[in-house]
């Protein structure tokens, strides 16, 4: 059975990451072909390394993504302060429309966005672009701060909050103070999570996008529907390697706070999803 | 130790991402007619929208190549955001919906005359284009635009089919061989309507222009009989895909084969002797551009005669550029691909025109239904 | 949680007002625009025209439907032996193991669809390794099971990861307690953790089944253009070739009706109504 098991995983590892492999193995290909390896080389690294077309698309897309988690993440954790005190009704109702952008279909999600910046930009004379980006970028980010946030004050003790002030503070320091330290956690892998979305998204950015702030993704969309470079599995390996360093990283960060945490605090794996 | 080599490796990779951009010459190597004129917008930060098709300009991918779009931010000091689309229908709807604010486009002629006709472009400014004396007598004053008013042509050529000379052994290709049984799921096709129901027109005798819509009706049923044959719609996907082998057949612009052809000898293009299409793409500047003036100069540059050759023989289409036709080997001129005889041109080419909304829904539509039907 | 102070009442609404305001322009706004876009047409006039040419296209709906739903299948019948094995390793390992689930997904899913592509053709590497053996070459690119394949392999650990997260917390001594009870261990994966996973299953059920229903990437990029899924159809009509935003916003309002159904559906295995599907 241990054994069975084993091998059932390790094809299922392979399933997932045979082509990735695939990808970086050919970026050191001489040649263009996608089958054939017929010697080593970094040449595709220096081009892609001079595509300014692939350069400026990820400098927006880290502009964006860097932007967007940072007003989500605070528009997010307010959202959520008042939230956490609605009647439970009227916090349902909220819920539930913060909630349809996770559920909706994404390509839904970019037209109907994509209605509303046309709707106003003929009548407000603004560009499409950096700007429309942001704002949608922003709406489908927020909502997972909303998620990481909420349950973090329906862990906290409230009378945390009336005692701080009930000792001198007011409501804002005390908010700081006390309320902060508690949904810290939360906050941050709202923060995290919204970034790597944006980081990732194609399809809304597909629709909102307009014709000057091409982000990482539709780059990679337009490149592979024209002749492909090796560059683009050039690119695969790097994004590839920070992915794999970042994950890396959080793993190490994580597993020394455990070891600090490990009597006090309860560790919600949902949240790290 | 461990974290100061991730740390190390994360630091590395962030430096050398962002030390490659600025990679445009400092100063052009291009011998421009009129230097002069292109010094008005420096150092002013401007920037314009362009919006072309894919593989349709020289991007100094190739040695010995010029990257036209860097070789312009060096004379101009304006920095060109450059984008592309797939086909015409594409630019139409981006323009359309998808909140474009475009500079410069670049499309086919019959999508000029509808882009006119909705008033869509810009009237030219020839004071502004003195190249503009570059364009061949044959070009000027075309159909699809009254006396070049809307645009400036940048491109010419005729569809014809690329075939793979390994997998392909009639020597007589016609249209009807991409019906041929024998070639099921070898065949690539074109992935817009105006192109794919030409073909389906041709081969039903009709007018590749026709409004008729039981004529238009019944070309959507040969393309739908095609369907099954098909291996993919795409469009510039077949550098690639007949590249690699991948398939046998696939109808494209003379000027894309002469590209692959030059890569893989494998690769040949037919002529159809039952007709064909014959487009001039030209270069437009849509009517919201705020930044007439530079788009002018870009126009203006891309028919500079260095330019204008580099992007010849990068992109291998035909050009309507006096000079550049000049310059051309007669190997290119005698190819019989790029440059058909007068008599062909003349007696089986058909430029397309725009036609109108009614055929234009219909047609539309039809290729809804037939991209969609099982 | 407190009634008492009035003022703080005041100000947890004041907190939640910007962004309530933004959930009704970015989110309410844009989804009535396309019921708007849905029910007129291009002159404004009100109209049912689109919203019944949509079923010229069932056919789409239905391949839609069903190459999602054995995508959605494939998926779990994968995933779940995996969430089981994972939750059975030694504690130590299992965050590398999660990590190792997720990582593929923060690689872009176009590149990822594009590597499929490379390996899939004719002349690809998987047909080259066949061709070594003497079979082949297979037809396997520009078919529907490519695309099947690519929603799998695309969406696979959005199914792995809830069921792990839901059997992890599945308490051992149940388990035990069902061996000592004389189950064997088929019996206590099927009589025990599977109906204490069914939360997981629903959530991983819709994680997999609401974009694959609805992509236009995998279809276009594994499928050759031939097996339109409703994502295609819908972006076709927006910045495709057929460019029509009221049939476009026709087919979104339906496809929107249809994952809404689905979800009700699944929340009513679900019992929990607080829970959030992620």
């Amino acid at each position: 059975m241990k054994k069975i098991s084993k091998i059932y995983l390790a094809l299922i590892f392979l399933f997932l990451y045979a082509p990735i492999f695939v990808l970086i193995v050919f970026s050191f290909n001489t040649t263009k072909s996608k089958t054939v390896f017929s010697g080593f080389t970094l040449d595709w690294y220096v081009k892609l390394f001079n595509n300014d077309l692939i350069l400026t698309s990820l400098r927006n897309t880290l502009f964006i993504a860097t932007f967007a988690s940072i007003i989500s993440t605070v528009l997010g954790t307010t959202a959520s302060i008042g939230f956490s005190r609605m009647k439970r009704f009227q916090r349902s109702i909220a819920m539930n429309v913060n909630n349809i952008p996770i559920i909706n279909p994404e390509i839904v999600t970019g037209v109907s966005l994509m209605l509303l910046f046309v709707f106003f930009s003929v009548r407000m004379n603004f560009e499409f672009g950096f700007i429309t980006l942001l704002l949608a970028h922003i709406t489908f980010d927020v909502p997972y701060v909303v998620l990481n946030v909420m349950p973090k004050f329906r862990q906290m003790d409230p009378h945390l909050y009336e005692a701080a002030q009930d000792l001198g503070c007011s409501p804002v320091k005390a908010f700081f103070k006390v309320v902060m330290p508690e949904i810290m956690p939360g906050v941050l892998s709202g923060f995290f999570m919204s970034f790597a979305f944006s980081l990732d998204d194609f399809v809304i950015s597909y629709f909102t996008s307009g014709s000057t702030s091409q982000t990482l993704p539709i780059t990679i969309y337009s490149m592979t529907r024209r002749k492909v470079s090796p560059e683009i599995n050039a690119l695969s390996t790097i994004i590839f390697l920070v992915v794999v360093i970042v994950l890396v990283l959080k793993n190490i960060i994580e597993k020394n706070n455990q070891k600090k945490l490990q009597n006090t605090a309860l560790i919600d794996i949902e949240t790290e999803l | 130790m461990k974290k100061t080599i991730i740390f190390l490796t994360c630091a590395i990779t962030a430096v050398s991402l962002f030390s490659g951009c600025n990679s445009a010459p400092e100063t052009s190597s291009i011998t421009l007619s009129d230097p002069e004129y292109y010094q008005k917008f420096k150092d002013q930060d401007m920037s314009i929208n362009v919006y072309n098709w894919g593989e349709y300009i020289a991007d100094g991918s190739e040695d010995g190549i010029i990257d036209v779009n860097a070789e312009f931010e060096a004379a101009t000091g304006i920095k060109v955001n450059y984008t592309t689309y797939a086909t015409n229908e594409e630019l139409y709807a981006k323009m359309k919906g998808g909140g474009a604010d475009y500079d410069i486009i670049i499309p086919s002629d019959y999508m000029i005359a509808r882009m006119i006709k909705e008033d869509m472009l810009m009237p030219l400014d020839y004071d502004l284009i003195p190249n503009s004396k570059y364009v061949m007598d044959t070009f000027q004053n075309p159909i699809y635009d009254e006396n070049n008013a809307h645009s400036v042509p940048y491109t010419w050529g005729t569809v014809g089919i690329i075939y793979n000379k390994n997998l392909v052994d009639e020597t007589n290709i016609d249209w009807d061989i991409l019906w041929d049984e024998k070639y099921a799921d070898q065949i690539l096709m074109f992935d817009n309507p105006r192109d794919a129901f030409a073909i389906a027109e041709i081969i039903l005798g009709y007018s590749l222009n026709t409004e008729d819509p039981d004529e238009l009706r019944a070309a959507a049923e040969k393309l739908k009989e095609q369907k099954s044959l098909v291996q993919a719609y795409v469009m510039d996907e077949i550098f690639d895909k007949m590249g690699a082998e991948e398939a046998a057949l696939a109808p494209y612009y003379a000027g894309d084969a002469v590209t692959l052809m030059a890569d893989y000898d494998f690769l040949g293009f037919a002529v159809p002797e039952s007709g064909t299409n014959r487009f001039v793409d030209a270069m437009c500047i849509p009517k919201t551009s705020q930044k007439a003036e530079a788009a002018h100069m870009y126009i203006n540059f891309l028919m500079e005669p260095e330019v204008a050759l580099a992007n010849c023989e990068y992109i291998g289409y035909s050009t309507p550029h006096t000079a550049v036709y000049e310059q051309l080997d007669d190997e290119v001129k005698n190819d019989g691909f790029s440059y058909p005889s007068d008599e062909y041109l003349e007696e089986k080419t058909t430029l397309f025109v725009n036609l109108s909304d009614e055929a234009n829904q219909l047609m539309q539509d039809l290729w809804t239904e037939m991209k969609s039907s099982n | 949680m407190n009634q008492n102070k009035k003022g703080n009442g005041m100000l947890s609404y004041l907190t939640a007002s910007p962004y309530i305001l933004w959930m009704i322009i970015f989110i309410i706004v844009p989804l009535a625009m396309v019921a708007y876009f849905a029910f007129t047409d291009s002159n404004g006039q009100f109209t049912f025209e689109y919203i019944k040419s949509v079923g010229q296209y069932t056919n789409i709906f239905i391949r839609s439907i069903w190459l999602a739903a054995i995508a959605t299948i494939i998926c779990f019948l994968l995933a779940y032996p995996v969430a089981y094995i994972l939750t059975r390793l030694d504690k130590n390992i299992h965050s590398t193991m999660i990590m190792l689930v997720t990582l593929p997904i923060w690689m872009n899913f176009l590149l990822r669809t594009y590597a499929w592509m490379t390996l899939l053709g004719n002349n690809g590497i998987i047909n080259s390794i066949l061709g070594f053996i003497g079979l082949g070459p297979y037809k396997l690119l520009n078919t529907q099971g490519a695309v099947v394949l690519g929603m799998v392999y695309n969406y696979l650990p959005y199914m792995i990861l809830p069921l792990y997260t839901v059997m992890i917390k599945i308490d051992k001594s149940i388990l035990e307690a069902a061996q000592d009870l004389g189950c064997n261990g088929a019996q206590v994966i099927f009589r025990v953790v599977l109906p204490l996973s069914v939360p997981g299953i629903t959530s991983g059920i819709t994680m997999v089944f609401v974009p694959a229903i609805s992509t236009f990437i995998i279809s276009r990029m594994l499928g050759g253009g031939s097996n339109l899924l409703i994502g295609d159809l819908i972006e076709m009509q927006f910045l495709g070739n057929s460019y029509n935003p009221n049939l476009g916003a026709a087919i979104s309002l339906i496809l929107m009706v249809i994952v809404l159904i689905i979800m009700t559906v699944m929340n009513q295995f679900d019992g929990d109504d607080d829970k959030v599907l992620i």
